[in-house]
């Protein structure tokens, strides 16, 4: 290749993917979890096809639990860039009273995969954009970037489509869908200088600020709401955190931080000596084939 | 020097490929603390009796780490000072080479390892061939396991020669041979005293170096991706420039359309530029409206083949076997249409290079195959415009990518028409016959001996599907003429403007029987096909052709011999 850069070079195969979905699929969603590597996706899905919008809906699956500042930020962006913006609540699991406290791995599973298959089975969806990369997870690291689902939304490893070069298979049948991940490619730390670079906005959350939080098994939890259950012996303490990826804030661990900049963020990334996943409870939850068992329940 | 670096490790089972990525990450002190604990923890309850099993980095995957073996393509990231790196770890057993074909499409360099107690293996020479194939440029083979071969440098340089006999035989460019023990690490992030021997460099060291620059194709095209019309005055063409560059102001041919415009307006991302590079993400605005669609080709290069029929070099991936005549989707660049295998010309022999002949392809067997396309398309040699030269084939009904494939050569001469008179050409497949295969519940249409019929010449009457009376008359709305047949013979071919009705059977030049029983149905049938529009075609052809008044469908479960 010419004279582009990693990140030039990233952009572009992402950008190509996006297209090639949205021309080749019938009806694809970009899936938007409101994390860094949604904004990346969404500021690629603009690229992609400007001065067209692009041409297919976000969905924002909400298991109720996420941290406030994410939900105005997903409706504020939703509403300055005029995309249509989609939300998705498993109301079933709300009315059970399913939470994050007292059902631990169901929780996961009710609030997060079976309404993802809820969400896409409502709007019928056949191709859906995650923001997945190859870095982050072993099971992932063996994952195509167009992944095929069957009629239960199941993930069959075994078998995987063969991908070759950028020719990529979108045929399915009736009732099947397709996981396309565009930035398979990009690393924890390529996100970060892109965001930089592009000067993506992001949920302020990832920069470090004094956060209400209590030490729960060497994780850090923010007391977002006043739903947030303490143990005994748990104290809230002021701390300045920052966290590295957002989830629902219960199941979320931050770190202690001074890095309240994009440039002091890249820093600590690259010097960090844990995996950005450590900081997500629910990966640890199941062992080290957890993630891979969820994905061929339906996990995304 | 590009700062990243695409390779791919593989060769046979147990020849040690996760083992060797996965040292060079601990080595390089590239693992996450975490990774790292995660790894002497899983190391304790795995083959290597507590030592660190380094290939647990790789094998993510639950079967494999119950099997102990590689299933499928693992993508690792890892910068070093001097360079990125992806790397694609391959599986080595011959039941997924399709996993490991996938890794070599995305790579620029390849390492291939062979056992020093083995030696060259099957696996080793089919793997070679099909990164040659796909057309990775540079290669390492890394004769591992030195440990176990006592260091031996008889035994290295033994290994070595059938490296370059095989390397000689497939016509690899760039070879570098490495000793290298992958669980004791010697030569992989450093070079080793225990082979003083050995002068090169160390495997890490010669990956941070080596120059993988391409030879640049220098035309610039696009195959477009798709239309952007967010409104009435902006219409735009998106996709990725392949090779050359384009600018503003600059003009091109759009192709199959052949039809010349100028650069307009030109977008990288959503920014105006004035240039364009290769693997850009660009969006063209051109001066005037021309016959562009997704799977078009903008170019400056007017020369670039538009072929219905090319002869391709194909890896077979699917568990079904390849069928001569059956219809598969085949994409190419981002075009996807239908298309068939006309011929096989033979298989290689992975092991020998040896051309077989041969009936049908079965799975990770490479062959040589003629095929043809429903419509002409932008394609050519994979040596001269790689991404036009690169296609996959699709099955219809399970929807497998069967086989990818790198085109070899591509049939430039015009097509044959099947009347010819002065310079009056008609086409179709009026004496073709139609087929419909029991297995897969396909219609195919077989060619006949394609043959050109001028005035005079006596024309078949009866196929397996078809059987015309001895006199009639063929109107072809398309090419505007008429074929007056008369006891089987061709008495004259006429334009269509000079046609009369004359009481006679009419049909078109598929061979389908056309109601028209009088001058005044004949006017009214032309003047209908004047005012219909491309989509309303089958319309207007479901109203005045009957198939089945000659012709007929018939069953067969021979499809490789048509």
């Amino acid at each position: 290749m010419s004279g582009l850069s990693h990140l030039d070079e990233l952009e572009a195969e992402a950008i190509y993917i996006i297209r090639e979905v949205a021309a080749e699929c019938e009806n694809p969603v970009m899936l938007y979890s409101i994390g860094k590597d949604s904004s990346v996706m969404l500021h690629l899905a603009l690229k992609a096809f400007y001065p067209e919008k692009p041409p297919f809906p976000f969905l924002h699956v909400n298991t109720t639990w996420k941290f406030k500042e994410m939900i105005e930020f997903r409706d504020k962006t939703a509403k300055e860039l005029g995309i249509e913006m989609l939300e998705y609540i498993n109301e079933d699991g709300v009315k059970q009273g399913i939470n994050p406290f007292d059902h631990g791995s169901a929780y996961t599973d009710i609030m997060k995969t079976q309404a993802l298959k809820q969400a896409l089975n409502k709007y019928g969806f056949t191709a859906a954009f995650g923001g997945g990369r190859r870095d982050e997870e072993k099971s992932r690291a063996k994952e195509r970037i167009f992944s095929f689902r069957n009629e239960s939304h199941a993930w069959d490893p075994k078998n995987q489509r063969p991908e070759m070069w950028k020719l990529y298979n979108t045929e399915i049948n009736k009732g099947e869908s397709i996981r396309v991940f565009p930035i398979s490619n990009w690393t924890e730390k390529d996100i970060w200088q892109y965001i930089k670079r592009e000067n993506i906005p992001i949920v302020p959350l990832y920069f470090a600020a004094e956060r209400p939080v209590v030490e729960r098994d060497g994780n850090l939890i923010m007391v977002d709401d006043d739903r947030m259950r303490l143990k005994p012996g748990e104290v809230v303490e002021k701390k300045k955190v920052r966290f590295r990826t957002l989830g629902c804030y219960p199941l979320t661990g931050g770190i202690e931080s001074e890095a309240d900049t994009l440039d002091q963020i890249i820093e600590e990334t690259l010097s960090s000596v844990e995996s950005e996943r450590t900081s997500r409870v629910i990966d640890k939850d199941g062992g080290a084939a957890s993630m891979e068992k969820r994905k061929r329940e339906g996990y995304f | 020097m590009s700062g990243l670096l695409k390779f791919i490790t593989c060769g046979s089972v147990d020849d040690g490929k996760s083992t060797l990525i996965g040292h060079i990450l601990y080595d390089s002190k590239l693992l996450y603390a975490d990774q790292e604990k995660a790894l002497v923890l899983d190391s304790k309850v795995g083959s290597r009796g507590g030592a660190i099993d380094y290939s647990l980095l790789l094998d993510g995957l639950m079967a494999e780490r119950e099997q102990g073996i590689t299933i499928d393509v693992a993508y690792r990231y890892f910068t070093t000072d001097k360079r990125s790196f992806i790397v694609a770890d391959t599986p080595g057993h011959e039941e997924y080479t399709r996993n490991m074909a996938v890794g070599a499409s995305f790579a620029q360099l390849s390492i291939i390892l062979v056992d020093a107690t083995q030696g060259v293996l099957v696996q080793t020479r089919r793997h070679s061939r099909i990164c040659a194939l796909m057309g990775i440029k540079h290669f390492v083979f890394a004769v591992n396991k030195m440990d176990l071969a006592g260091y031996s440098q008889e035994r290295f340089e033994e290994i070595k020669k059938d490296i370059e006999e095989l390397s000689e035989a497939l016509k690899l460019q760039d070879v570098t041979v490495i000793p290298v023990s992958a669980t004791e690490g010697d030569n992989v992030t450093q070079k080793s005293d225990n082979m003083p021997w050995y002068t090169g460099k160390a495997l890490l060291d010669h990956l941070e170096t080596v120059d993988v620059s391409e030879q640049e194709e220098t035309s610039f095209y696009m195959p477009v991706q798709r239309v952007c019309r967010p409104n009435h005055e902006f219409r735009g063409f998106q996709g990725q420039v392949e090779s050359g560059s384009v600018k503003e102001g600059q003009t091109i041919v759009t192709l199959p359309s052949r039809e010349t415009a100028t650069v307009k307006k030109l977008l990288v991302g959503s920014d105006s530029k004035k240039e364009a590079v290769a693997g850009q993400a660009v969006t063209i605005q051109l001066d005037k409206e021309v016959d562009v669609s997704r799977g078009c080709v903008l170019t400056d290069d007017e020369e670039l083949p538009v072929v219905k029929s090319f002869t391709a070099t194909f890896l077979w991936m699917d568990d079904e076997n390849l069928a001569v005549g059956k219809e598969y989707l085949v994409k190419s660049s981002t075009k996807r249409i239908p298309g068939f295998v006309k011929k096989i010309l033979y298989k290689i022999d992975v092991n020998t290079g040896e051309h077989i002949p041969a009936d049908t392809v079965e799975k990770n067997e490479i062959a040589v195959c003629q095929v043809e396309l429903t419509e002409k398309i932008v394609l050519d040699v994979f040596k001269h415009h790689k991404t036009l030269g690169e296609l996959i084939l699709i099955d219809r009904v399970s929807h497998m990518t069967s086989a990818c494939g790198v085109v070899e050569s591509v049939d430039t001469s015009e097509e044959k028409p099947y009347f010819e008179k002065d310079d009056i050409k008609i086409g179709g497949y009026i004496f073709e016959e139609f087929y419909f295969n029991l297995d897969n519940a396909m219609m195919t249409k077989a060619d006949a001996d394609n043959q050109t019929y001028h005035p005079g010449d006596v024309v078949p009457s009866e196929g397996d599907s078809f059987k015309y009376p001895d006199y009639f008359d063929i109107i072809s709305v398309k090419a505007k003429a008429a074929v007056l047949i008369r006891d089987k013979k061709i008495q004259d071919i006429i334009k269509l403007e000079e046609y009369q009705f004359g009481g006679l059977p009419v049909l078109d030049e598929r061979g389908f029987a056309l109601t028209i029983k009088n001058q005044k149905e004949l006017k009214e049938f032309l003047a209908e096909f004047e005012e219909t529009e491309e989509k309303n075609l089958s319309e207007f052809h479901n109203k005045w052709s009957r198939f089945e008044t000659y012709r007929k469908i018939v069953c067969t479960d021979n499809f490789w011999m048509i």
